[in-house]
């Protein structure tokens, strides 16, 4: 593969150029955003075919693993969604669409980067080696949830791989990245900090916060932009008057790219450039990966009262994982016996991992005043004991919460 | 020993946890170069470097957030808010993000930290430099909040804010960084966080109060002797956690309370205390608890010195209380 920062220095030159045009093809105002732009970095058309010159070389095993993390995602967002309509759980995320994304950027990533996602990454942790129980007991927030029910469902934390803990906040983990990064600088550790947020986010304060800070100290850091068209149900054209989210780069002195989000192998080369680049100490970057969102934005969330159906449609026809396998399939990587094989493999693995979720108890309620502060204060061991006394005389607690609604 | 004012005490507790443990690093709006606007930093970047002593861009959330991400990383960052009054752009960092951080990964990740700003009235600063918004963050598990009020306590409580395991808000009242001076030792040392100070024994009235409302109620006790009051003035020391023992301590000997402190009274940390006293040992009380405090207005400029709690208003309050 192209090594080096050719791509987003040819992009970013070309963007600053289309920014003194008049708008260009590529971004129509009848198009508004909201379809694939032209402008998008893309290694495989849409039928998964690649042509040979602009081809990356990226490892079969690569590929592969990538392809293996894809559909695992797609059947944990089905089983996720499954399980919260059975009413076994209270609330889901699906990423939906978004799988090549998720999957393209993390697997540019080495073991000590730290990740700081947004609540819509469950395909990260997964390739970074987050059990599927862990993150099934995180849905349900019981004994076995590495947060101990502390968080809603999808919220997950996994210290070991790096995976930060995920807050619903929004944006609120760009400049705590910077911040990782900024240790790692530091400490002389080469780690790099990758962090996640959505067009949405790119409104929020702390979106100008963290590329502000990275910009400034050339922080080792990457910002990858999900423009998945939708902020609940508010459309990118609402959002901003910025075509392109990519142009924003430009004001915070660093190299952006458009890729389409739906083309892992795209989405890995140009996440594979700018990690390199921050490692190599030449400052963060900013990808826009282009894509929509195919499900709701929850569990509660109904896309039919504002999503433009005839674009839904048409991205259907750009499913990222069928892109990928054809890809596969046209490489003879892949065939439908293995295909057959991965999809059992996965639906047996998800499924034994639920049934053992599924079982773990609650937390036990004295865990509630657990991990405020390192130890207990005299105000948090006197509330404790009350609530002991609490338990003792009465034993039981009716829960009447209401269905959540966001 | 050395005769230092509160300020060059906290520059001190800087320089002497910086020396000993690598991990230390400052940011904040002009520490680097300028040394800060209050001088709290001074010479640190010369002596550490840019690196562990960064001028930051005009960005309080940033501050936080980065410094946040610096901790979770293994670094043991100080960031400094110029003034408590900008600290609001970085209230979701802090009351979202540092403050939950160890709750909501189940102690998965923690961020040891301490955010230093000065705070409080009596310096001419109008309502944008003069507020005292402890309340906030006393009010958000997982913060602990810690206000000294004197130059050895300044540098004692700041190592142990640096030392400990969780985020501390360390406020320094700054009407005070330079008009008080006191002994410091040169070598390091500990105050120990949650445990109050009784600056002054007394029979007859509890006094509770912290940061430059400490001075204020010392003062106060002076002008109450003569007219026959005798006051315990309770330095708290830390907010969060907080010492009841001493205080109850001092209320069941006493049964007399007035409670002092320069934020808004409505919300205010006194009625806390307040409420805690009742709950705890009303059954002493001998008269009602008085609360002296600002105004529930904004901070003034011109007429602060009538918003802000003075050694005589105390004293009334004292009265009050004895005479009830």
């Amino acid at each position: 593969m192209n090594s080096g920062t050719d791509l987003m220095k040819k992009k970013s030159k070309s963007q600053t150029v289309e920014m003194k045009k008049k708008p260009s093809k590529t971004i129509s105002d009848s198009e508004k955003c909201t379809v694939l732009r032209e402008d998008c970095f893309r290694i495989m058309k849409e039928d998964g075919t690649v042509d040979s010159k602009v081809e990356p070389k990226i490892d079969k095993e690569v590929v592969l693993r990538m392809y293996h993390n894809m559909v695992l995602t797609r059947a944990f967002d089905e089983r996720g969604m499954m399980l919260q309509r059975q009413g076994r759980i209270g609330f889901y995320v699906p990423s939906f669409g978004q799988e090549a994304i998720q999957t393209g950027t993390a697997a540019a990533l080495l073991e000590k980067d730290w990740v700081f996602p947004s609540y819509r990454e469950p395909g990260i942790f997964l390739y970074r080696g987050a059990g599927l129980y862990e993150m099934l007991c995180n849905l349900w927030g019981n004994r076995g949830d590495l947060s101990k029910g502390r968080q809603m469902p999808v919220h997950y934390s996994f210290p070991k791989i790096k995976m930060f803990s995920v807050s619903s906040p929004i944006a609120t983990q760009l400049i705590q990245a910077v911040g990782a990064a900024m240790a790692a600088k530091i400490s002389k550790t080469k780690e790099i900090a990758i962090s996640y947020c959505g067009d949405g986010g790119t409104s929020e304060n702390d979106f100008h916060t963290g590329l502000t800070f990275a910009g400034a100290y050339k922080a080792p850091t990457v910002f990858v932009v999900t423009n998945n068209q939708y902020a609940i149900s508010v459309p990118l054209s609402k959002q901003t008057g910025a075509k392109r989210l990519v142009d924003k780069a430009v004001g915070y002195g660093m190299p952006g790219v458009s890729v389409d989000g739906n083309d892992a192998l795209a989405v890995y080369t140009a996440t594979k450039e700018a990690v390199d680049r921050a490692r190599r100490g030449e400052g963060p970057s900013l990808i826009e990966c282009v894509t929509f969102r195919m499900g709701p934005h929850s569990s509660s969330d109904d896309p039919t009262r504002y999503r433009d159906e005839k674009l839904y449609q048409a991205w259907t026809k750009r499913d990222p994982i069928v892109r990928l396998r054809n890809y596969l399939n046209s490489k003879k990587w892949w065939d439908e016996k293995k295909e057959k094989s991965l999809q059992e493999q996965i639906k047996a693995q998800i499924a034994e991992a639920v049934e053992r979720a599924e079982k773990e108890p609650a937390p036990d309620p004295m865990d509630l005043f657990e991990d405020v502060y390192a130890e207990l204060t005299p105000q948090l061991k006197k509330q404790k004991a009350e609530l002991l006394h609490e338990v003792e005389l009465r034993g039981k607690f009716e829960n009447t919460s209401e269905a959540f609604p966001l | 020993m050395a005769n230092l004012t509160l300020v060059q005490a906290v520059r001190d507790a800087l320089m002497c946890e910086m020396t000993q443990d690598p991990r230390v690093v400052l940011m904040g709006e002009d520490v680097g170069v300028n040394g800060g606007v209050f001088r709290a930093t001074e010479g640190l970047q010369k002596e550490f470097g840019e690196e562990r002593v960064l001028d930051t861009p005009l960005n309080e959330s940033g501050i936080i957030g980065m410094a946040m991400g610096m901790a979770v990383n293994g670094l043991r960052p100080v960031p400094e808010i110029q003034f408590m009054d900008f600290i609001y752009p970085a209230f979701d960092e802090i009351v979202s993000e540092v403050a939950k951080i160890r709750y909501r990964s189940g102690g998965g990740f923690t961020c040891p930290m301490v955010i230093r700003t000065p705070y409080g009235g009596g310096i001419r600063g109008g309502h944008y430099h003069s507020q005292s918004s402890e309340a906030y963050f006393i009010h958000t598990p997982g913060l602990k909040v810690v206000v000294p009020s004197n130059p050895y306590d300044a540098k004692g409580l700041l190592i142990s804010s640096i030392r400990d395991e969780d985020p501390v808000m360390f406020l320094e009242p700054k009407r005070l960084y330079r008009s008080v001076k006191g002994e410091v030792p040169e070598e390091s040392y500990t105050v120990e966080i949650g445990k109050a100070s009784v600056v002054r024994p007394g029979k007859d009235v509890t006094v509770l109060c912290w940061g430059a409302m400490v001075p204020v109620c010392m003062k106060a006790a002076q002008l109450c002797e003569p007219r026959g009051a005798d006051c315990e003035v309770i330095d708290l020391r830390s907010l969060v956690p907080l010492d009841e023992e001493t205080i109850f301590e001092s209320v069941k000997k006493t049964g007399r309370v007035v409670i002092v402190h320069e934020a808004p009274k409505t919300c205010g940390f006194g009625a806390e205390l307040s409420a805690l006293i009742n709950e705890e040992a009303i059954l002493y009380l001998e008269a009602p608890i008085v609360r002296v405090t600002g105004l529930d207005t904004p901070f003034p400029y011109t007429l602060e010195h009538i918003y802000m709690p003075d050694p005589e208003r105390v004293a009334l309050a004292v009265g009050k209380v004895k005479n009830f």
